[in-house]
């Protein structure tokens, strides 16, 4: 079995048998079994949710096989040799415009950076790039940034990525959808063009846009995680007995739920509603003359020097579904966001109801409902208590938010889901529940923004059902925007947008016919195509030259350095953070330096001399010179004496009582009470030890400061005495102290966010997926991003060293090669903290909270900064020795004021050796090459 | 009437957000309740364990009885070293103190020739070089005396000095840690819970949601501040009860609902802070780094890590615009001196103006960031 297998042209290039994956709760896949031919161009169909982006995964290697089995080219993913073996034959895609790009990076450096991670050489590189985007037209914008692309070109540009290293299993995760139709048309003749050049490839492509599935091989039918049909795309309709991939389709979910009866709408239904040239229901009659319920003129939008919006011009009568279609950023949702005022207008206005926009006019927005287009509500809360919010925001009142319920629950059928959270519902369902608390407040006008990207056509059908109710039956103004054709033809009159101009506003009929089009579609294709030069597309370079060996396995260090080129550049283009990084820490260090004191200074006191003689005055004066106290006003009286220690104002009070004079004059001795503040109890240590000390130089100096005193000249001084020396810090300065004990702080909390949130990131932006499906080791990915962060260290702790040799006049009395050798050490561990910590966390948030709270703690703390470690108690000890910056700080406390060498320093600097590689050696380990 | 509804309802969905969410009840817990434990159980005296080494170049009666009344929990037993053992010793870190005694010292002693001992101090920490070199005089000379005369404390000085300690006369370090510990994991979880609930509004696009609909940019902003202000509180009086008054065992000497309202106005000031962080930043890196930036200076300026007094006046003018100074003293006055209301208004008003201001700048700059998040 095995041996037929691998040889021939029959060979499947994935198999899968009885495979479950599930979500929590949710089933993604259930026991689905599937054999996909090699060398053809497979189409899986399918609503949103069905499961088709997890069998992808699944097959791509990206997602962890639960149960069952995969086999692609010719081995079991669930295989980690394989896998890697495999890594450089295939190439995915994952959903989602330019997920897996890198925003901030130029097409070209995308490029480099996956040409390396397949192990291209530099040349090899050069060429490839250059030949792959002369062929997709690319080649004029090199130079831009993947994020300043248009939809289309985005998609392009992952096509290039994934055909760098010329794959031979090609996975695309809804490549088009969100792109205009042009762009759509070229993306499909380009695959053709591949196809034709590499016939042997296979390609596995699942789409929304049941229209682009005619197009394909080979045809997957998916619902609920199990495979409805398989054939191809004239087979299906044969079967089916219908003229439409997209009816053919509706037509086996019916089959498929008459088994488990559902209210699912008819075939009919849907099929005129995907029909693209006649439109389901005919515009009403021209609107009467009134005030629009929209007007925008010359709209303008800059941001910058780039204008998203440029003199826009549109009436939109009352009651009127008004579509807005174009490429994704066109400027549609910037000109609905100036609309709802969400944004100001760089110049131009527009009027709702015939009043400007207003954007601080809060009654104005009662007349609107927005709809923005990636689901905006809140994912923590149930269906129930999203719908009663946004009541409760709208003061509907009691009585009326109830009748909404009851009037729009069932009419968006969502009495079953009413207690679910709204982040775990399919996207159909979420859909309709965003536009049910639109419209909750019943307003006259209803934005919404792309409402129906990636639902699937029999949900996308309900919502314009629920639309055209609104518009006809309570006159409710609609203003869209789509990238459905099918949709455009239901609306009364549409625009289409380019960047950022209104190429054309007429009704759909209208458009069509301006163009002598077939279909609506085709008519835009036009539109565009006149506005933007032609591209010189010459597939037929595509292919490559020479084989390139792909399947690298083992540890690379071009691929690790991939990361880190990749890592620096992305830094580069963050100079906010970068400044908060140095300036920060800079700032800090002096602010901190010179505000910490571990001296006490000018502590407040009074006394409360009921004396008045000159001996009293005399012994409060030696305390009154003193640079360590402050005279306050004398205590008038006892209770004076606890009002004002009470209140904080006092931190020292004496008590002389009366007779102190005379008694010391005549032998007999007196006493002095002295009430020190005891709230702070380190102040309260040193205050005590300094009034101790002040009493005793009084006492032993008798005469010498005060002449009143003289008689206190003692008869029998101490038989012996102790001399004490100052080591490091004669003068006993704070500075020099504290000085170098501050980088130690800020070298270990600043990095370890800086790397939590960097790896954090990827995981919720989704360039994640390109560690996933490369061969791209966990070493390799985390230690390349690593190296970045240990150089920004090094590179502050020069900063930082500088500015205390320099700014704070602290000599650096060691050896510098210690201390950089400590720093080195020091920035392994503390990036090393921030890996582990990134990887136990799914969200940046969660990774930022996480890093600050369990790092500043003991790194404050524990580690030597105020209190040494040794005096600390209990699990505190514990754990400031088992934390680097105490390591570290007796190193850089070691080397700046105790002059030290390696010698002395070797025992720490081992300790601190240690740190770097078990926190990073950990997140190696714990970090998944596959995602759940 | 509006409005307090609005914020009503918002402050609700905030504190379903914030509770819903199993990672961050974890680090409240752990805030309030681990980390304020740790930190205050940790809280040693200013000298304890430290370790001192003896050259004793006189081997006699009265250096061993020195020797021997250097005692934990203040001082490790004391380890005999030679001069350039104790120098290296000291340069390693592994001692703090070297007491060294010449020969004859206990000779000299009783012929009354008054001779010297040395005391080597490490003087990287000051405090601690400084309060360990008073304890061991005082131990060297009552020894002395007790060797010589039987009696530690000497003959009766002519002037004596009584010393005592108000609000904590046993100097017991735990309280006022405690309290300072308790003061940190309210200003970090204030200002960090704040600030994220407003960037992860804005990452989610659900501010835009808030924005088209009939509220106000203080509406939205108050609403996650009194969320935030709630679940800490709530927290805080927990930790209070049980951690702090339980656990612990410290006595809080004035009112126990005034500490708790002047937590409340030090939350506002926090979560202000934290609110203009979250409009400031434009991604979550940002925001991480300005609430570092922000949270070292809270904790290790106003009072909790060395005296307000002690600062340069320069920093000390900068610190009054630190709401956690007024707090911290708002604290101490209250918790351990027993003071009322006549006492400590001045520190609640410069906290709640504070948290005004601070709430003020973060509306301005609301709809700033609005425009630059599209």
């Amino acid at each position: 079995m095995t041996t037929q297998m691998m040889t021939g042209q029959t060979e499947p290039v994935a198999q899968l048998g009885q495979v479950s994956h599930r979500f929590g709760k949710v089933k993604a896949l259930e026991d689905l079994t599937l054999v996909l031919p090699a060398g053809r161009m497979i189409g899986l169909i399918g609503p949103d949710g069905v499961g088709k982006s997890t069998l992808m995964g699944l097959i791509a290697g990206a997602k962890r096989l639960q149960q069952g089995t995969v086999r692609t080219l010719g081995g079991s993913m669930a295989d980690a040799r394989h896998r890697t073996a495999i890594g450089g034959r295939i190439a995915y895609m994952p959903q989602g415009l330019g997920r897996n790009l890198y925003h901030d990076l130029s097409l070209r450096e995308n490029l480099e950076f996956f040409g390396k991670l397949f192990g291209l050489g530099r040349a090899e590189r050069a060429t490839r790039i250059d030949r792959l985007t002369r062929a997709t037209g690319l080649h004029p914008f090199l130079d831009r940034p993947a994020g300043k692309l248009s939809g289309g070109m985005k998609q392009k540009l992952g096509l290039c990525s994934a055909l760098i290293h010329d794959p031979d299993f090609l996975l695309l995760d809804e490549p088009t959808t969100g792109v205009d139709p042009l762009s759509r048309r070229q993306f499909w003749d380009l695959i053709d063009a591949i196809r034709a050049d590499r016939p042997q490839m296979s390609v596995l492509v699942s789409t929304a846009y049941m229209e682009e599935a005619a197009r394909f091989d080979h045809l997957v039918a998916m619902n609920a995680g199990r495979v409805l049909a398989e054939a191809s795309p004239a087979d299906l309709m044969v079967q089916t007995e219908t003229t439409s991939i997209g009816a053919a389709y509706v037509a086996l979910l019916q089959a498929d739920n008459d088994m488990a009866p559902n209210d699912s709408p008819t075939a009919d239904a849907f099929a005129s509603a995907t029909d693209p040239v006649v439109p389901a229901e005919q515009p009403t009659a021209p609107p009467p003359p009134e005030e629009p319920a929209i007007r925008a003129r010359d709209l303008t939008r800059r941001f910058g020097d780039f204008t998203a919006v440029d003199k826009v011009n549109f009436d939109i009568a009352r009651g009127e579904i008004f579509g807005f279609l174009g490429s994704n950023g066109c400027g549609k949702t910037t000109t609905m966001k100036m609309l709802t005022g969400l944004l100001p207008a760089t110049e131009g206005e527009a009027w709702i109801f015939g009043s400007p926009v207003d954007a601080q006019d809060p009654q104005a927005r009662r007349r609107v409902g927005f709809m923005s287009q990636a689901f905006s509500l809140y994912g923590e809360l149930s269906v129930r208590e999203n719908l009663l919010l946004h009541a409760r925001l709208f003061h509907l009142g009691r009585a009326r938010t109830d009748q909404r319920m009851l009037d729009l629950v069932p009419r968006f059928e969502l009495e079953e889901h009413l207690d679910q959270r709204a982040d775990t519902l399919p996207l159909g369902l979420r859909q309709r529940l965003s536009l049910a608390v639109a419209v909750i407040h019943e307003p006259e006008i209803l934005i919404l923004d792309e409402p129906t990207s990636g639902v699937d056509p029999q949900a996308r059908d309900d919502f314009w059902k629920l639309l055209l109710d609104l518009s006809r039956n309570d006159r409710v103004t609609i203003f869209v925007s789509t990238h459905f054709m099918d949709e455009a033809m239901r609306c009364d009159r549409i625009s289409l947008m380019h960047a950022g101009k209104v190429l054309v506003t007429d009704r759909p009929d209208a458009i069509i016919a301006s163009r002598q089009a077939p279909s609506l579609e085709e008519a835009f294709i036009a539109y565009i195509s006149a506005e933007i030069p032609p591209e010189p597309a010459s597939a037929a370079v595509l292919a490559s030259t020479s084989d390139s060996d792909g399947n690298a396995s083992g540890f690379s260090l071009r691929r690790l350095l991939a990361y880190t080129t990749r890592e620096a550049m992305q830094v580069r283009r963050d100079p906010v953070r970068l400044a908060f990084a140095f300036l920060g820490t800079a700032m800090l260090l002096l602010i901190m330096s010179f505000g910490i004191s571990q001296e006490v200074r000018n502590m407040p006191f009074a006394a409360l001399d009921q004396d008045h003689s000159p001996e009293s005055r005399a012994y409060l004066s030696t305390f009154e010179d003193s640079h360590w106290f402050l005279t306050r006003a004398p205590i008038l009286d006892p209770t004076a004496l606890k009002q004002r220690m009470a209140s904080g104002e006092l931190t020292l009070a004496f008590q002389i009582p009366p007779g102190f004079g005379a008694d010391l004059r005549r032998g007999i001795g007196a006493e002095v009470a002295a009430l020190i503040d005891g709230a702070d109890t380190t102040r309260a240590g040193t205050v005590e030890s300094y009034v101790q000390g002040n009493h005793a130089s009084v006492v032993a100096n008798a005469g010498g400061a005060a002449p009143a005193l003289a008689m206190l000249a003692q008869a029998n001084p101490e038989p012996v005495q102790l001399i004490s020396r100052f080591r490091y810090n004669p003068a006993m300065e704070s500075l020099p102290s504290i000085g170098p004990s501050i980088p130690p702080l800020l070298l270990l909390l600043f990095p370890a966010i800086l790397m939590a949130v960097s790896v954090a990131r990827e995981k919720e932006i989704g360039t994640i997926t390109n560690f996933y499906v490369t061969p791209t080791g966990r070493a390799e990915f985390l230690i390349g991003k690593q190296l970045v962060y240990i150089g920004i260290t090094l590179l502050n702790f020069a900063i930082l060293t500088a500015l205390v040799v320099l700014a704070l006049g602290v000599p650096l009395r060691g050896d510098p090669l210690v201390l950089l050798l400590a720093a080195l050490l020091y920035s392994v561990a503390a990036t090393g903290f921030g890996l582990l910590v990134s990887i136990m966390s799914s969200t940046q948030v969660t990774a930022v909270f996480a890093s600050t709270i369990l790092s500043v703690m003991p790194t404050l703390q524990f580690s030597g900064m105020m209190t040494p470690v040794s005096s600390l108690e209990g699990p505190a000890r514990i754990l400031g020795n088992l934390w680097p910056t105490t390591w570290y700080m007796a190193v850089s406390v070691g080397t700046f004021t105790k002059g030290l060498g390696l010698a002395d320093l070797s025992g720490a600097l081992m300790r601190l050796a240690v740190f770097g590689p078990v926190f990073t050696g950990l997140a190696i380990l714990t970090l998944r090459k596959q995602e759940k | 009437m509006r409005r307090v509804e609005n914020i009503f309802w918002l402050v609700g969905k905030e504190l379903k957000s914030v509770l819903g969410d199993p990672v961050m009840v974890i680090l409240i817990l752990w805030s309030f309740v681990a980390a304020v434990m740790l930190e205050a159980s940790g809280a040693g005296d200013t000298v304890r364990n430290a370790a001192i080494a003896v050259v004793d170049e006189d081997r006699s009666p009265l250096t061993r009885q020195i020797e021997a009344a250097l005692i934990p929990p203040w001082f490790q037993v004391p380890v005999a070293m030679t001069a350039d053992q104790a120098g290296a010793a000291m340069d390693r870190g592994e001692i703090m103190f070297a007491l060294a005694f010449p020969p004859d010292f206990a000779a000299d002693a009783i012929a009354g020739k008054s001779p010297v001992a040395q005391l080597l101090a490490d003087a990287t920490a000051v405090s601690q070089a400084q309060l360990g070199a008073d304890y061991i005089r005082n131990i060297v000379q009552s020894e002395a005396r007790a060797f010589l005369t039987g009696n530690p404390d000497g003959p009766t000085p002519q002037l004596r000095l009584e010393l005592r300690r108000a609000f904590n006369p046993n100097g017991n370090p735990v309280w006022f840690k405690a309290m300072s510990s308790l003061l940190n994991q309210l200003s970090l979880l204030t200002i960090a819970l704040t600030g994220a609930a407003m960037l992860r509004e804005r990452e989610h696009g659900t501010i835009e949601h808030l924005m088209v609909m009939p509220l106000t940019p203080v509406e939205v902003a108050l609403s996650k501040v009194l969320a935030t202000m709630v679940v800490v509180l709530v927290a805080f009086i927990g930790s209070l009860l049980f951690v702090v008054q339980g656990v612990l065992q410290v006595p809080v000497a004035g009112s126990a609902p005034l500490l708790v309202a002047g937590a409340a106005v030090y939350l506002w000031a926090a979560a202000a802070i934290g609110m203009l962080l979250g409009t400031l930043a434009r991604s979550m890196a940002q925001f991480a780094l300005l609430v570092i930036m922000v949270i070292i200076p809270v904790i290790m300026l106003s009072g909790g890590m060395g005296a307000v007094e002690s600062q340069p006046d320069l920093v000390q003018k900068l610190t009054l615009a630190l709401p956690s100074r007024h707090f911290l003293a708002f604290a101490k006055a209250v918790a351990f001196r027993g003071a009322g209301m006549s006492t400590v208004w001045p520190q609640l008003l410069l906290m709640a103006g504070l948290g005004v201001a601070f709430f003020t700048a973060s509306l301005a700059l609301f709809r700033r960031s609005m425009s630059l998040s599209s």
